[in-house]
């Protein structure tokens, strides 16, 4: 178990640091980071295999009391979504190798070793049972990102860029002054033992250290009224940062958000979260239809689906944040894989403004499949995997009788079925645009970038074949996650 | 002693939190400087009351928890890092375009475009109606 544990997290930073040092051999370096995400992601499903049959398992970092060392812990709500963000990394690379010779591809010298840090911090986030590493990984992750969004330098890069890091570094240093106050209430920051602290506090404090956690992960998440960052920056970067970017930063927000007040059992903040997630999903819905280039309208989608995993986490009932990691779910590979063909076709078109492209769908029937796939799936139309993560949170919705969220989730399905239908209008349908010459080959490896996105929409398709298996899973770890006892006597024991 | 370092952390974050408000990136940089050892300062002080240097066994009086300053370190490593970043953003900012201020967003510039066009259309309007009156 020790093995796996620092295989997910030590690989990728080991294949980064040679990646750095083989950085001028192409092929040499492509090995090593492919390698080091591959074994990291291999070690992640390995792990999912053991937690699904035997619980929660832990590892006591160098053997320290969990009082004052650092626990990593692997319950089922880590091992079920680990393994899809580690895979998602893992198939963006196979693009960026493909996609490294055009305009939008990163810098491949930076591009393989910064995502390699990534990758660790994205693993560290999941897997630790403490608020202060949860910290560390958090700029672990940030770091990396700040320098994979402004690396090329360019001047709408560093304008946006620069939000970005301020952004995400106010939320870092409240993330300080919240640990500083949890240590100060408790005595703490392991999250096992402060599920029973917490109970103790008063009232005041409890609901104080929640809501001070619900604005610094939230920032991350990009909720209302957060996300003005989020918009801004992603579409400046290229495609297949943005395609990480877009598929676990975010996520990664909500997921400390889901992990640590289900945990705590902030019950109290549920009314504001109801609130704060049916704005962000109309809002981020809104935002979509107004803007004009693919990658933007779906960096305003980002925003809107995190209000339908806000409010699977607000219902604080088990079908809720079952509801709400069933989305995680289905939402990280979707998200990928649409920014992933949101790059197949600037490459293809030179562009990603929709009225200066068209026609693609007689020309590159195959990029349009790959597009149509999980746009239908985004929108929530059965039989894809968005239809049943919609189903499952809008059903809790329905049983905990918030209608007003419902009528608002539905109504911003709607939305976004109609931002789709803008693209798929935009891109796909029409003549191509005066100019364009049908024979030129775009540039940079397409079957390599072709069979990335064709994995990954393969990776969709089989979210909604194991539908079944996966929300009696999302389940299982939501009520794991709810009663706190199993949690805790697995940390503490 | 407690007191003073409260004062400490609330002058730090007020002024921290002024500088970030600017739109001068060097002010904004010094900012995050501030609030940063505002929450190093408080992570310190939640460790509870001050002691000895906390190795064992080397005197009888209590010793301060270490485990807070050892969260200190931590973050004031990771601050230090993401202050050079910065300056070295703010830096290629001031190649690119000539100044350190930050720029408006492509939304803003977008909204500020267009309420200079209706304005412009609305005075040609006006001039147009005005015009007619007179004839």
């Amino acid at each position: 178990m020790n093995l796996l544990f620092a295989l997910m997290i030590v690989a990728p930073l080991v294949a980064s640091a040679s990646g750095l040092l083989v950085r001028g051999r192409e092929s040499a370096r492509d090995v090593a980071t492919l390698i080091g995400s591959g074994t990291a992601a291999a070690a992640s499903w390995v792990m999912f295999g053991i937690v699904a049959s035997e619980g929660t398992k832990t590892v006591r970092v160098g053997g320290w009391d969990p009082e004052l060392g650092i626990v990593l812990v692997a319950d089922r709500f880590a091992a079920l979504v680990l393994p899809i963000a580690l895979a998602i990394i893992f198939v963006v690379e196979i693009f960026a190798i493909g996609q490294r010779r055009t305009a939008w591809g990163a810098n491949p010298e930076l591009a393989g070793p910064l995502l390699g840090v990534l990758t660790s911090g994205v693993s560290l986030a999941f897997l630790t049972g403490d608020l202060f590493t949860l910290f560390v990984a958090f700029e672990l992750i940030l770091v990396s990102s700040y320098v994979l969004l402004t690396h090329q330098g360019q001047r709408a890069q560093v304008r946006s860029g620069m939000s970005y890091v301020v952004m995400n570094l106010l939320a870092s240093t409240l993330f300080l002054f919240g640990l500083a106050y949890v240590y100060a209430a408790t005595g703490t920051v392991n999250m096992a033992l402060l599920t029973e602290r917490m109970g103790d506090l008063p009232e005041g404090v409890r609901i104080g250290i929640g809501a001070w956690f619900f604005v610094v992960f939230g920032t991350k998440a990009a909720v209302f009224p957060l996300f003005s960052w989020l918009p801004d920056s992603y579409p400046t970067a290229p495609t297949t940062i943005t395609a990480v970017f877009a598929g676990l930063l975010t996520k990664i927000g909500i997921y400390a958000m889901i992990r640590f007040h289900t945990l705590m059992a902030l019950d109290d903040l549920g009314g504001a979260m109801l609130i704060i997630a049916g704005v962000t999903m109309v809002i981020g819905a809104l935002g979509a239809l107004a803007q004009s280039n693919v990658k933007r309208i779906l960096s305003f989608h980002i925003i809107s689906q995190i209000g339908y995993m806000l409010m699977g986490l607000g219902l604080f009932s088990a079908a809720g944040t079952a509801g709400a990691i069933l989305f995680l779910v289905h939402h990280m590979p979707v998200k990928t894989v649409l920014f992933l063909v949101g790059g197949l076709i600037e490459n293809d078109q030179g562009t990603g403004n929709l009225d200066r492209s068209g026609g693609m769908a007689s020309r590159r029937p195959l990029i349009a499949a790959l597009f149509a796939v999980p746009a239908l799936s985004l929108a929530g139309l059965p039989p894809f995997s968005g239809f049943i993560a919609k189903f499952s949170v809008i059903s809790a919705g329905i049983e905990a009788r918030a209608t007003p969220i419902v009528v608002l989730a539905l109504f911003a399905g709607l939305l976004t079925l109609l931002s789709m239908t803008k693209i798929w209008l935009g891109v796909f349908w029409g003549s191509p645009p005066d100019g364009s010459d049908d024979d030129d080959d775009p540039p940079g490896n397409r079957t390599t970038m072709l069979v990335a996105t064709g994995m990954a929409v393969a990776g969709t398709l089989a979210i909604s074949f194991f539908a079944g298996a996966l929300f009696e899973l999302s389940i299982e770890a939501a009520e794991e996650l709810r009663s706190a006892t199993a949690y805790r006597e697995a940390v503490l024991r | 002693m407690s007191a003073a370092l409260l004062f400490a952390v609330f002058g730090l974050t007020g002024v921290g939190i002024y500088l970030i408000t600017s739109r001068s990136l060097s002010r904004i940089i010094l900012g995050f400087v501030l609030l940063g050892h505002a929450a190093v300062i408080a992570l310190v002080t939640a460790g509870g009351p001050p002691g000895e240097a906390p190795i064992a066994g080397r005197s009888d009086d209590p010793i301060a928890n270490p485990l807070p300053q050892a969260l200190a370190l931590t973050a004031i490593v990771i601050s230090f890092g993401l202050t050079l970043f910065m300056l070295a953003l703010a830096g290629r900012q001031q190649t690119l375009s000539g100044s350190d201020l930050v720029e408006d967003d492509l939304e803003d510039r977008r909204l500020a475009a267009r309420a200079e066009r209706e304005a412009a259309l609305e005075e040609l309007r006006e001039a147009a109606l005005a015009e007619e009156e007179e004839s």
